[in-house]
C-alpha cells in the first residue's frame, strides 16, 4: 500500500502513462455515461455519479463469441480472451467492483468460466470513491460503502484540484509504478481530506435495508400475494436486470453468415417469458409475478444460500431506471412486513 | 470428461447408428454415437442419470440425458423427442453425420447407496430415457440388487421407447409392467395412466427405492401414489428438467428455488424437493 496524488490536469498524462495496459474508463455519450476503452484521454469523464450501464460489460460483454466454426466442418476455434491481456479499469465505483467479486463466485463454481475469469484476472481495478452518492444508493446495507476498498486494487479520491490515489494490492502498486512520472507522494493532508470525504459520503446515503433474516425467510413467502403489488405494474422490460451489475444470466445462440458461424452468448433476463419457457409450451414462470419473485429471491435468498453473499451491491440502478418505479427496497420491506404478519398469525 | 480449460467447447461425435423408437409428429429417435477423437474415452466417464448438451453446429444445443449405461462401453446413446428447433435439426441427421456433445454434466442416481434394495422404475413416455441407464446398470450388476421392477406407460401402443428390450427384461426375471392411456385392440397389458398402473402393481415400500421420470403431471401423481403405498420421501427419486443453455450452473435459467437443475440435479430425492414449491411449478 502506498499513497500518491496527482493534479487534476495531469489526468491525461496518467491515462497515456499506462502504456502497458489497455485502459477502460467512464466516457460520456450525451447524457449517458458508459465504460469504454480509452484511446484519447479527452474521452475520460470522472465527473459522474455512476455509469448508466454498469462496467460488468467489461468482464461479461453484452454479446461475446464463445467459439467460431465453418458450417459443414467439424473444427472449433475457441475465442477465449487471454489472461495476459493487461487492462486497467480507471474510475470504477466500489459497488461495481464488488459486483465482480460476487459474480466470480458463480463463474468459478466447479466449472471455471475462462471468458469471465481471464478478463478479471488480467484487470487492475483503480476505483473512484463516491463523494456524492445517488438518491437510491444503499451500498452500506449490502456490505459495501462509498469508499469501500475491499474489492479494488487502488482507489482514487477527487479532492477538488487533485486526486489522492491509494494503492491497495500488488496489482495496484504495479500500476502506480508505471505512473511514477505522473504521481507524487501524498501527505497527511490528502489522507485526512479523503477520510473526511468518505465519512461525509456515508452520511449522505439516504436509503437502507436491514437484510438480517431476509435470505432465510423469503422462500416462505413463495405463494404470498404481496408480490403482485409490484409485479402487477411491471412492464417486463428487463432494464432492472440489464443494468444490474450482478445479473449474470445469458443465452447461447448459434449465428451464421454464409458459412462463417459462431456460437455466442448474450445477456438474457429472467424478466422475459422466453427465459424459462419449455419447448413443450409449459412455462414454470408464466407471469410477471413468478418472474419478479424469482429476480428478488435469487438476489436475496437463492444466491446467498449457495454462495454466502447477497447478489446485490446497492447501486440503485434498478430503482433509478425502472419505468414504473418498482423499488427493490420497497419489495424487501414489504416482504419483511408480510413475513412478520404470517409469523404472528401462524 | 468435459474440457476443463473451457467447458463451453463441445466434442464432435459421429453417429454410428440411428433409429426411430416411436413414430409420428413427436417421434423419438435414438442416436448411437462415438467420439471422433477416440482419446476422449480415456478420460470420459459418466454415471446413470447424468446428462450432456447435445447439438448440431449452426443450430444450437439442448440438454439430454445419456440414455446408455456406463456399463455399455464404446458408445453413447441419446434418445431425442422431436419438439423444437434443436431436436428437429437433430432428427434430420443420419448415420455418418456429426453431432456435438458437451458433458457429462449434472449429478446421478446414487446407485451404490441403493445396493441390496428392491428397485422400482416408474416411467412415462420419453421419461424412460433416463431410467434406461438405471435399468441397464442394475442388469449388469444384478447380484448387487434385490428385485427390479419396470413400470412404464405411454400414450398408445407405438409410443413406448426401447420396445425391443422388454422381452430381455422379462427373460431375466425383471417384471416389466406396461400401460397405454386409451384402450387399443390387441393390447394385452394395462390400460390407464401410469399412476393407476403403479397402484395396480402396488410395489411394497419394504427395503425399496422408487425412481420416476416422465411428464411433470405424471410425476406429481406417481409421487402421491407412492406415498399412499407407504414410500417415504427419502425412498422416492425423480429427475427435473428446465430450459438450459450452459449446463454448468452459470446461465441462470434452470433454477428451482436455490437449486440449479443442470448442476445440483437433474436427480433429486423427493425429500430434497418437497419443500421447494418451484420444483413442481
Amino acid at each position: 500500500m502506498a499513497e500518491h496524488k496527482f493534479a487534476k490536469e495531469k489526468l491525461g498524462d496518467l491515462v497515456s502513462g499506462l502504456s502497458g495496459y489497455r485502459v477502460f474508463a467512464p466516457t460520456a455519450i450525451g447524457d449517458v455515461v458508459r465504460f469504454a476503452e480509452v484511446t484519447d484521454p479527452a474521452q475520460v469523464t470522472l465527473d459522474y455519479v455512476n455509469s448508466n450501464v454498469p462496467p460488468k460489460e467489461l468482464m461479461f460483454p453484452e454479446t461475446e463469441t464463445l467459439f467460431r466454426y465453418r458450417l459443414g466442418q467439424d473444427e472449433i476455434d475457441a475465442a477465449v480472451p487471454s489472461a495476459d491481456d493487461k487492462r486497467v479499469i480507471l474510475g470504477i465505483r466500489p459497488c461495481d467492483s464488488q459486483a465482480y467479486s460476487i459474480v466470480e463466485r458463480l463463474y468459478s463454481w466447479d466449472f471455471n468460466d475462462p471468458y469471465f475469469l481471464n478478463r478479471l484476472g488480467g484487470t487492475t481495478l483503480v476505483g473512484l470513491a463516491c463523494a456524492d452518492p445517488c438518491a437510491n444508493c444503499f451500498c452500506p446495507s449490502v456490505g459495501g460503502g462509498p469508499a469501500s476498498e475491499e474489492y479494488l486494487d487502488a482507489i482514487m479520491y477527487d479532492l477538488g484540484d487533485t486526486y489522492y490515489l491509494k494503492t491497495i494490492t500488488d496489482k495496484g502498486d504495479e500500476v502506480a509504478k508505471a505512473l511514477s512520472g505522473v504521481l507524487e507522494a501524498a501527505g497527511g493532508g490528502e489522507k485526512k481530506a479523503a477520510e473526511k470525504q468518505a465519512g461525509d459520503a456515508l452520511s449522505k446515503i439516504q436509503r437502507s435495508i436491514d437484510t438480517a433474516g431476509i435470505p432465510e425467510k423469503l422462500p416462505s413467502l413463495y405463494d404470498h400475494p404481496f408480490w403482485e403489488q409490484f409485479s402487477d405494474r411491471c412492464l417486463g422490460c428487463g432494464i432492472c436486470t440489464y443494468l444490474c451489475p450482478t445479473c449474470h444470466c445469458f443465452d447461447i445462440q448459434d449465428e451464421c453468415e454464409a458459412f462463417d458461424a459462431r456460437r455466442a452468448r448474450m445477456w438474457d433476463t429472467c424478466m422475459f417469458a422466453e427465459y424459462s419457457l419449455h419447448t413443450s409450451g409449459h412455462n414454470p414462470r408464466p407471469t410477471r409475478k413468478e418472474r419478479t419473485r424469482n429476480r428478488i429471491s435469487h438476489k436475496y435468498s437463492y444466491f446467498p444460500e449457495k454462495f454466502e453473499v447477497i447478489a446485490c451491491v446497492g447501486c440503485g440502478r434498478c430503482i433509478n431506471y425502472c419505468p414504473v418505479n418498482i423499488d427493490i427496497l420497497d419489495i424487501l420491506e414489504k416482504s419483511k412486513e408480510a413475513e412478520a404478519k404470517e409469523a404472528k398469525t401462524a | 470428461m468435459m474440457d476443463e480449460s473451457n467447458p463451453y467447447l463441445p466434442y464432435i461425435v459421429k453417429i454410428e447408428d440411428t433409429w426411430y423408437e416411436t413414430p409420428g409428429d413427436r417421434a423419438i429417435k435414438t442416436f448411437k454415437v462415438n467420439f471422433t477423437d477416440e482419446k476422449v474415452w480415456d478420460t470420459w466417464s459418466h454415471r446413470p442419470g447424468q446428462c450432456a448438451m447435445v447439438g448440431r453446429l449452426g443450430v444450437g444445443e439442448s440438454m439430454f440425458c445419456i440414455s446408455s449405461s456406463p456399463t455399455e462401453r464404446g458408445y453413447l446413446r441419446f434418445s431425442v423427442l422431436r419438439m423444437g428447433k434443436v431436436t428437429s435439426a437433430l432428427h434430420e441427421l443420419e448415420a455418418g453425420d456429426s453431432m456435438t456433445v458437451r458433458g457429462p454434466v449434472g449429478n446421478s442416481f446414487p446407485l451404490e447407496e441403493w445396493e441390496g434394495k428392491n428397485i422400482i422404475t416408474v416411467g412415462g413416455g420419453i421419461g424412460q430415457a433416463p431410467l434406461r441407464p438405471v435399468i441397464n446398470y442394475i442388469r449388469a450388476n444384478r447380484d448387487k440388487y434385490a428385485d427390479l421392477k419396470v413400470i412404464y406407460g405411454a400414450r398408445t401402443m407405438v409410443d413406448h421407447c426401447f420396445k425391443g428390450e422388454f422381452d430381455e427384461y422379462n427373460q431375466e426375471g425383471t417384471a416389466c409392467h406396461l400401460s397405454i392411456d386409451v384402450d387399443e385392440e390387441q393390447w394385452p397389458h394395462f390400460v390407464g395412466f401410469v399412476p393407476n398402473l403403479l397402484m395396480e402393481v402396488a410395489p411394497s415400500p419394504e427395503s425399496a427405492i422408487a425412481v420416476t421420470c416422465g411428464p411433470p403431471v405424471m410425476i406429481k401423481f406417481v409421487i402421491q401414489n407412492l406415498e399412499k403405498l407407504g414410500f417415504a420421501p427419502e425412498q422416492i427419486y425423480t429427475t427435473l428438467e428446465e430450459r438450459m443453455k450452459c449446463g454448468i450452473g452459470k446461465c441462470g435459467r434452470c433454477n428451482v428455488g436455490h437449486l440449479y437443475v443442470c448442476k445440483d440435479g437433474p436427480v433429486f430425492s423427493y425429500a430434497s424437493l418437497k419443500d421447494i414449491p418451484e420444483a413442481f411449478a
